[in-house]
């Protein structure tokens, strides 16, 4: 057990775990976290994703002792009251359906778009193709990334 | 007139998750929609019935009942019952209902059935609410009840010019007799009903704030972690726990039955130790192979059943003499469920009751199996269902609900069991493989004189659905059906049986049509035609909604006249009620077959949330797609060989193709919508492949055919 101080959703935290604990059940059962989900534990389908230094990150598969000091964003910090782009789009499109892995796909989308603000089908492709929606809203997500394009644009 | 302004009036509400949601302001005008009961809590509401609560203060509280797994079912039930209640949508809330069987019939997910069941009871329900409000009113201001009107929530009596909103009247109105054979609106009068309402729960999901089972958190729970046998047909010779029971965090170890259960403070440290448990497993039963497997089904197929499941005429006589017998085997493996959300599910066993919350399907046979797992009366324990993180049937299974129920009596605690991805897959209830045979006899003309269908499944019961279409369109057909015993647990996998026989069918009308050098679409609606002049034996579908969807269908993918380099294969199924027609498009790039799009019709009858049942109609077809394309679960001595998304492949987005949904338009009472379109999407994909390479693929999934992706 060690302690480590991180800062997630610009609040510092200090908690004692093991090393190896990954970022995600820090989280979730250290921080009462529970919007990035576990789904494979082996960065294979993107429901984890968070953000750290702004890079979409699966927090499933990363140590906590990795994290440093670089800022943890999680799907609960993306904006402050829920308006951010992509969650105006992702109402827009009335995209979920479980919405189980929606989390994770609405902070890959974000990274996407501050890096590519007006990405093309097969960026978005490209840029989502770690996220797994099992009840396969793809087209929908699809939709939803070219609709929080343009209201970035706007 | 005095409406009450929900969006401004705060008084109206307690917000009840503003501690854990950092002080966040949520108006109802985000989602523009109904809003969840858990960021807003009614004051003082008053029950009208099960479905339906009224608070003095003017808000409608709408109970939904059945489980949510994502086929936004908490949305549509509610909509039913504001419809002819009469209110004003967008000023409602809604409550996720738990089991509670004296009120509610069927809460199920499961059999495309909620809509179906729920059509007539949800709307009476908020039909004899809106009358007993409109007898307060008529009784308060001394007129006939006959003589008023509602308008979103206001009760109005013209002649006067009086106006009462259903919060003023709700007190009065929860007093008066509960009228008997209300009316129900004419469909050309819906407001609510047909309308594309976003999903309550929207804002939730879309901030992390909506709780599945997995997020259930109690104080002085324990997390759990169990060891299963690593195989099926294995149990427990000896465990040490030593090692695991001194590690960090680490509560208590527990061997039940054939499994050992690791409790802790955290998710984490009971998964290291559950890795530190030594347990040391043996051959109990036979241990079983993928290919054991194909040996036994490919045996059964060469062999008829004592007792046909349908026989019309003499169809075996008919393919002596036949100008054609065509033949083909189509072979479908096990399959894993592999919901986003993996098993979970929390109990707190007490003395002489027992409290249950997670993610159930089916939470009436979730409680009966706490009831035996624990000896306690089913009337003592209670099931709230979370929303669920996926589902596809796995859930309808209380396997996992009865487990942490008896860890938790033993434990003595309250408990919370979580599956890893890994034992989610491997410690599964399957999609039963199956393996069938088509056999025609054609005649001089191409005309099938007789139809043979041979299936042999494990565990499956009855492998075929023996009154599917083209039973009833033919003199001369024969349904067989074999069942094997396996030890490997099987259950019922999104639209059941139906979900590889959809593709064995569709795909041998194909070869038919082929054969006899047929247009597929044509040979279904004479096929049809004949059905309806001739029909024999038992004839389950209706003539007139098949055959109009089928040709919906043809007419908006422009069937047969695909433009040079695109191949389209066409598929027709009734399932569920419900009748689909598709056309999957393909081109080939580098010899490998490209989705380009896919036409779906549907025939539902009347539509109640468009948005949402075109979201399960592009789920079900993306999801049979990619089982079709990549889907299996193969065993090797009794173990799984895959056990996560990393030999598991699930379907990306590049690989899900534009989907164009349309609805035959009718007044029929609805039917489901989560399983139908499923079953047909493999046979349209197929046929298109076998248009375009001349490649006919039988077995599942494609992959294994050197189909790389689609």
């Amino acid at each position: 057990m060690a302690e480590f101080t991180l800062k997630v959703n610009g609040t510092k935290y200090k908690v004692e775990a093991a090393a190896d604990t990954p970022l995600l059940w820090i989280l979730r059962d250290h921080l009462g976290l529970t919007g990035s989900k576990y789904g494979c534990g082996i960065g294979q389908c993107g429901a984890c994703t968070v953000h750290l230094g702004g890079e979409a990150m699966r927090s499933c598969a990363l140590p906590i002792s990795a994290v440093g000091k670089a800022a943890v964003t999680t799907i609960e910090g993306l904006s402050k009251i829920g308006d951010h782009p992509v969650q105006q789009a992702w109402n827009e499109v009335d995209v979920p359906q479980c919405g189980y892995c929606q989390a994770g796909q609405i902070m890959s989308a974000a990274a996407l778009l501050k890096k590519n603000p007006a990405p093309s089908d097969a960026d978005i492709n490209s840029a989502m193709a770690g996220n797994i929606c099992r009840c396969g809203t793809y087209n929908r997500i699809k939709e939803a990334i070219h609709v929080a394009a343009k209201i970035v644009k706007s | 007139m005095k409406t009450p302004n929900i969006q401004f009036d705060r008084r109206s509400f307690i917000k009840v998750t503003a501690s854990v949601g950092g002080g966040m302001m949520v108006g109802l005008s985000w989602t523009a929609s109904a809003a969840d009961v858990d960021e807003y809590l009614p004051l003082d509401p008053i029950t009208f019935n099960a479905f339906v609560k009224i608070s003095p203060d003017g808000v409608i509280t709408l109970m939904s009942p059945n489980p949510e797994v994502g086929q936004n079912i908490k949305t549509a039930m509610p909509m039913l019952v504001a419809e002819e209640l009469d209110c004003d949508w967008n000023k409602v809330v809604v409550e996720q209902a738990g089991l509670d069987s004296n009120k509610y019939n069927r809460q199920v997910a499961g059999g495309s059935g909620s809509i179906p069941a729920s059509w007539k009871p949800l709307r009476t329900a908020g039909a004899t609410a809106r009358l007993m409000l409109i007898n307060a009113a008529a009784k308060r201001w001394n007129v006939k009840p006959e003589e008023c009107t509602t308008e979103s929530g206001v009760v109005l009596h013209k002649a006067s010019g009086k106006k009462a909103t259903y919060g003023e009247l709700a007190t009065e109105a929860a007093t008066m007799e509960v009228p008997k054979d209300v009316q129900l609106k004419a469909i050309k009068d819906f407001k609510i009903i047909g309308k594309s309402f976003k999903a309550v729960d929207n804002k939730k999901v879309f901030t992390g704030k909506q709780e599945f089972g997995l997020d259930f958190k109690r104080e002085g729970m324990l997390y759990g972690v169990v060891a299963r046998p690593p195989a099926f047909g294995m149990k427990i010779k000896s465990v040490n726990d030593t090692r695991a029971k001194s590690m960090s965090g680490i509560k208590q170890v527990i061997r039940f039955g054939n499994k050992v259960a690791v409790l802790g403070n955290s998710t984490w440290e009971v998964l290291k130790a559950r890795e530190r448990l030594s347990i040391e497993w043996e051959v109990d039963t036979k241990l079983e192979s993928t290919a054991d497997h194909d040996a036994k089904m490919q045996e059964l197929l060469g062999k008829p059943v004592e007792k046909p499941q349908r026989k019309d005429g003499d169809a075996l006589a008919k393919f002596e003499g036949a100008s054609k017998v065509i033949e083909a085997t189509y072979e479908g493996p096990f399959l894993p469920h592999a919901p986003m959300e993996p098993m979970n599910f929390f109990a707190h066993v007490k003395e002489d009751s027992a409290e249950l919350i997670g993610p159930t399907q089916n939470p009436a046979p979730a409680r009966k199996a706490a009831a035996q797992a624990t000896g306690l009366p089913e009337d003592k324990i209670s099931v709230m269902m979370t929303r669920m993180g996926g589902g596809f049937g796995r859930r309808l299974n209380s396997d996992f609900v009865a487990e942490v129920a008896e860890v938790s009596k033993l434990a003595k605690a309250p408990v919370k069991i979580i599956w890893t991805r890994e034992d989610d897959m491997t410690g599964g209830i399957y999609r039963p493989a199956c393996h069938y045979t088509y056999r025609a006899a054609l005649d001089a003309q191409g005309n099938i004189i007789g139809f043979h269908a041979r299936g042999a499944g494990l565990n499956v019961g009855n492998p075929l659905r023996e009154h599917n279409f083209p039973a009833g369109a033919l003199t001369d057909y024969l349904a067989e059906g074999h069942n094997h015993q396996s030890n490997v647990t099987t259950g019922p996998w999104r639209a059941p049986v139906h979900n590889f026989l959809g593709f064995a069918e569709q795909s041998f009308l194909d070869e038919i049509a082929v054969a006899s050098g047929k247009d597929p679409v044509q040979m279904r609606l004479d096929l049809l035609t004949q059905a309806e002049k001739a029909p024999v034996g038992d004839v389950r579908y209706k003539i007139d909604r098949f055959k109009s969807v089928i040709e919906l269908a043809a007419k908006k993918a422009n069937w047969g006249k695909a433009p040079a380099g695109v191949f389209q294969g066409f598929s027709a199924y009734f399932s569920f009620n419900t009748y689909v027609a598709q056309v999957v498009e393909i081109t080939l790039e580098a010899g490998q077959p490209k989705i380009k799009r896919v036409v779906c019709a549907v025939d539902c009858g009347v539509v109640v949330n468009p948005s949402h049942a075109k979201n399960q109609i592009e789920g079900g077809v993306v999801d049979g797609l990619g089982h079709a394309m990549y889907g299996q679960l193969t065993f090797k001595d009794g173990a799984p060989e895959q056990n996560n998304f990393d030999t598991y492949r699930i379907i990306r987005m590049a690989d899900a193709p534009p989907v164009e949904v349309h609805f035959v338009e009718n007044e029929l009472d609805p039917t489901g919508l989560g399983e139908p379109t499923l079953p047909p999407i493999a046979g349209a994909l197929g046929n298109a492949i076998f248009r375009a390479t001349g490649i006919r693929l039988r077995k599942q999934p494609f992959s294994l055919n050197g189909v790389k992706n689609a």
